[in-house]
């Protein structure tokens, strides 16, 4: 009792996640923020493979999944790492105020 | 049947609309912790259960877990949540999110008029994926293995104590 899904929604599906993450990454300026919205994007990301792999009845989309899914855990770990690093150094996560460079 | 994923779409898009525009990085979490759920159990209608079971496990489960505890150790407060609404203005984002809305449409455009194709959508079983995954794939799982200690060693170095520096 599979639901038959056309493919084209869940791409759409995707798409609008990726757009928005997208958009958060543009809008907001707490690196907090920016760092969930790269997490929606990678989200998306692996929902297009799961749409795909669907499509064609393989396991690979699934298997791409799942190292989206590495990636993702690594990348958070040394990005939430590196935001504590900078409060830390900076007192503040305001993407504008430590972007200078001081050379 | 179709109806329960077009609810889960539009659950998901609405509250990922509702993290990118909350002040408060705490209800941002709880939003993004639904429409990963949403996402979860679209999965699981396009035939990915264990898909499914991992979204929920290390995406919801793990990684937010992580976000709640630095953003605990943080502790940024009020003066974080005025300073997220003074940069809330429109003359910022309105540029890239005009040119972001336009694609968007021309991606549905073009997936529109090349409407034929409907996902066969048959359960691709755990079983399959561990086959294929300790079969052709072995390599990738070395390589995410090491990919992941990388990480773990990287964040234990950038984020221990720094060390008083000698006068």
């Amino acid at each position: 009792m599979l639901a038959s899904i056309p493919t084209e929604h869940g791409l759409y599906l995707a798409a609008a996640l990726f757009l928005l993450g997208l958009i958060g990454v543009l809008v907001r300026r707490n690196l907090i923020f920016m760092l969930l919205s790269l997490e929606i994007m990678l989200n998306a990301t692996g929902l297009a493979f799961i749409v795909a792999g669907a499509r064609w009845g393989e396991p690979e989309g699934q298997i791409m999944f799942m190292l989206i899914l590495a990636v993702a855990a690594a990348e958070v770990a040394v990005a939430l790492a590196l935001i504590l690093l900078i409060y830390r150094r900076f007192g503040t996560l305001d993407a504008d105020r430590i972007s200078g460079m001081r050379g | 049947m179709e109806i329960t994923f077009y609810i889960a779409a539009i659950i998901a898009v609405v509250s990922t609309i509702m993290v990118i525009t909350r002040l408060n990085a705490v209800h941002a979490l709880l939003y993004l912790i639904v429409s990963l759920l949403a996402v979860a159990l679209i999965f699981f209608l396009l035939g990915a259960p264990f898909a499914a079971a991992l979204e929920v496990i290390i995406y919801a489960g793990a990684i937010m877990v992580l976000f709640v505890f630095v953003i605990m150790m943080l502790n940024l407060g009020k003066e974080s949540v005025a300073q997220e609404n003074r940069w809330f203005t429109p003359y910022l984002w309105l540029g890239p999110g005009i040119l972001s809305f336009v694609l968007l449409i021309e991606l549905v455009y073009l997936l529109a008029t090349d409407s034929s194709a409907l996902s066969s959508a048959e359960m691709i079983t755990p079983q399959q994926v561990g086959v294929a995954l300790f079969g052709p794939y072995l390599l990738a799982v070395e390589l995410a293995a090491m990919l992941l200690l990388t990480g773990l060693v990287g964040a234990y170095h950038l984020g221990r104590e720094e060390p008083e520096e000698k006068p």
